[in-house]
């Protein structure tokens, strides 16, 4: 049995034995392209358009990171990853970078080999149900089924939150998150229990959104970040950083629009070095100094691609709350560009 | 040396590289080198680069503290349990799943095997017709057909089917009694043993006594008789120290009593439908493989076809049935790793689900699972071809 297992692992390990170089910027570089490891399609965050394209606030990271790299936004690849396969896809070099909705953990940021570099999103786990259930309050949910996607933080709070709470209930696990979606809408589950921007990208798919609404307990922390391997730190500064360019931007008040303008007249130093116009900030990372300036164009600030994607005036309509920058109370707080 | 001054002189010996066959062992050897050489090298390279990564390895997380639920369980099993024992209850779903699903693929493609035989054209026709359709349908897809079928067509708990207060079905499962032993109630197990022991007696001295003398004697009769009556002897004496519990509405779902889930009907009416067409071809064309002579034989001893068939042609068709049934048992077994994609919680979705994403211990679980595959196929397989061991020898 010692041999035949050998032999399995040794047939699996085929997949983490390719040489995967230790400077993933070179292998970026070469290959011309960021692969870029998203959701199956969570609208707001990585979701394909009617064209086809791939839309979010997940996927304009990576958008970011090869605005960066290559002076070009549009020089990135998707691969749509379950939440089972995502670290994998990532350990294995089969992606550069996950931009997935992913909760940065101790567990995840140690044991499985990867590092996160930042968080896009702050969010929380809710619950998901019935209006006419004539529940107000998750503490009455002792004895609920609940469908649940597989893999994800999601699972495990859900266990401490009804143990916690002295509960008992069905758990109806589900490999993908339009099995999980279909299964509740078909009334297999009370209850559905994921993040609360999944739950309110996730409602739009249900057959009448009306007749559902998210109970008002938060039962979890979850900061979404974007992720890179464990090991090579500069290709994880490159992505954190340019992360922090968005964000960055958005407080000196740098977007899309007027990064042209700025560009030529702004005086005040701190926003120069994050245009590029004085400071070597670019080659300190490996890349050129207009990395930043091709993030804010190509890609937008921080605030311009909440608003466009998840923003009250999306379907999604999530207010800004924790998201908003520290200067109105959020918990957005860039690290200073110099 | 004598035996060949005999025949003549001895031909000249080959040298040792152009012997044939020290050559070929030379092959041998080096190609096996080759290969273990290889193994070594990708096993080495894995855990290099896994070590420089800082993923951890080894197989100390089956000790601990899982941390996730599980929505069906053979064994007691809480989210305080170990990995290893989720892994136990993920298997042990799996095996029942396949055992369940070979049970009824095994009835319903020996059922549609002889009516594709049948001389009556519109059962011959829809047994063609099942054939056809269901074994050129990706299984898959009648996974989720039959799971969202069985979903759509059943109504929520509260207005649940029910029948005499006591079964209930709804979309959460199909919720039955669940037996209470109490003290006392180990007698009427024992007695059923003792029933069990007698009745294999009594039929090995029926089957001798008919081979010496002829004569028939009931022994299923007999045998029913001693397998209720024993044990109901042993109630009466013992006042039948057993209770029920009974499934009720509380909350949200029924609370009490033992639950079918839905996931689990799902997966075996798809695996036993789908597996049962093939094993039906597997019937028919064993079954064709017998001389029609035999048939023919048959009837002129005065067999009516019923007997014919049960004790003339399925003897003799099994031999040609059991090897290409034994691959069907296994892959049965194999596809009910599809599970993951309804929910069942099997091994693939529990153990190399959760269990390897909360570890993100991917070699580790991923050969553990393939191992344990590779072990119920063989064992299927050992059982299989003993059975086709004892089936050859009757043929004399």
């Amino acid at each position: 049995m010692q041999y035949k297992m050998l032999v399995a692992a040794a047939a699996l390990a085929v997949g983490f034995a390719l040489p995967a170089s230790s400077a993933t910027i070179d292998d970026v570089k070469a290959k011309g392209h960021v692969q870029c490891g998203v959701s199956q399609g969570l609208p707001g965050f990585s979701n394909p358009d009617q064209a086809g394209n791939w839309t979010g606030i997940d996927v304009d990271v990576c958008r970011a990171v090869a605005a960066a790299v290559f002076g070009d936004a549009n020089k990135v690849k998707f691969t749509p990853l379950s939440a089972k396969e995502r670290f994998t896809a990532l350990q294995s070099g089969e992606v550069d970078v996950l931009s997935r909705n992913t909760t940065w953990t101790l567990t995840r940021d140690t044991a499985l080999g990867l590092d996160f570099v930042g968080v896009n999103f702050y969010d929380g786990q809710g619950f998901m149900i019935r209006k006419d259930m004539g529940i107000d309050s998750a503490t009455k949910l002792d004895g609920a089924s609940v469908c649940v996607n597989i893999g994800t933080t999601t699972e495990l709070n859900m266990a401490d939150y009804f143990r916690a709470n002295n509960m008992k209930y069905e758990p109806v696990v589900f490999e993908k998150a339009d099995e999980v979606v279909a299964a509740y809408d078909a009334g297999r589950c009370d209850v559905y229990t994921t993040d609360r921007s999944g739950l309110a990208a996730q409602r739009v798919k249900l057959k009448d959104p009306s007749a559902h609404f998210v109970l008002p307990e938060t039962i979890s922390k979850e900061p979404l970040g974007p992720v890179v391997r464990h090991g090579d730190n500069q290709w994880g500064d490159v992505v954190r950083w340019s992360l922090i360019t968005m964000i960055e931007a958005e407080e000196m008040g740098l977007n899309s629009g007027n990064v042209d303008d700025m560009r030529k007249t702004a005086t005040n130093p701190a926003v120069k070095r994050v245009l590029g116009t004085e400071g070597d900030m670019g080659k300190v990372l490996g890349l050129g100094n207009d990395w930043s300036y091709n993030i804010i164009k190509q890609v937008g600030n921080y605030g311009e691609v909440y608003a466009k994607h998840v923003g009250p005036n999306t379907p999604i309509g999530l207010a800004r709350g924790p998201n908003e920058l520290w200067t109105n109370g959020g918990l957005m707080y860039p690290m200073p560009v110099r | 040396m004598a035996v060949s001054s005999e025949v003549g002189t001895p031909p000249a010996r080959a040298s040792f590289w152009n012997d044939p066959r020290i050559r070929a062992i030379i092959f041998q050897i080096l190609i096996l080198g080759g290969i273990i050489l290889f193994g070594i090298y990708i096993v080495n390279n894995t855990l290099v680069n896994m070590e420089s990564r800082g993923i951890s390895s080894g197989f100390d997380f089956m000790g601990r503290t899982a941390g996730f639920d599980i929505g069906m369980t053979l064994i007691p099993y809480d989210e305080a349990s170990s990995y290893g024992r989720a892994f136990f209850v993920s298997l042990l779903n799996t095996l029942l799943v396949s055992a369940i699903g070979i049970f009824f693929a095994t009835i319903l493609g020996f059922i549609v095997g002889i009516a594709r035989l049948s001389n009556n054209w519109l059962v011959s026709k829809l047994a063609e017709v099942y054939i056809e359709i269901i074994r050129n349908i990706p299984l898959l897809l009648q996974i989720f057909f039959w799971y969202f079928a069985v979903l759509r067509a059943l109504p929520s708990p509260r207005q649940s089917f029910e029948l005499a207060d006591t079964f209930f079905l709804n979309l959460r499962g199909l919720f039955v009694p669940k037996p209470i032993f109490e003290a006392g109630f180990s007698a009427i197990l024992i007695s059923f043993l003792i029933g069990l022991v007698a009745v294999v007696f009594i039929a090995r001295w029926a089957k001798r006594r008919r081979e010496a003398t002829g004569q028939q004697f009931h022994t299923v009769y007999v045998s029913i008789g001693i397998l209720v009556g024993l044990p109901f002897l042993a109630g009466l004496v013992t006042g039948f120290p057993l209770s029920w519990d009974y499934p009720a509405l509380k909350g949200f779902n029924f609370q009490g009593g033992m639950t079918l889930i839905p996931e689990l009907v799902a997966l075996t009416i798809a695996l036993s439908v789908y597996t049962a067409s093939f094993i039906a071809e597997v019937v028919r064309s064993g079954i064709q493989a017998v001389s029609h002579g035999q048939t023919e034989a048959a009837g002129s001893l005065g067999l009516r076809p019923g007997p014919t068939l049960r004790l003339v042609i399925i003897p003799q068709a099994l031999r040609v049935i059991i090897p290409p049934l034994t691959n069907q048992y296994l892959n049965l077994t194999k596809n009910s790793s599809l599970a993951a994609a309804i929910a069942y919680p099997d091994l693939v979705l529990v153990f190399a689900g959760t269990a390897l994403m909360q570890t993100g211990q991917a070699v580790e679980i991923i050969a553990i699972t393939m191992a344990v595959y590779l072990t119920i196929s063989l064992v299927i397989s050992a059982i299989m071809n003993w059975y086709n061991k004892k089936m050859a020898l009757v043929e004399r």
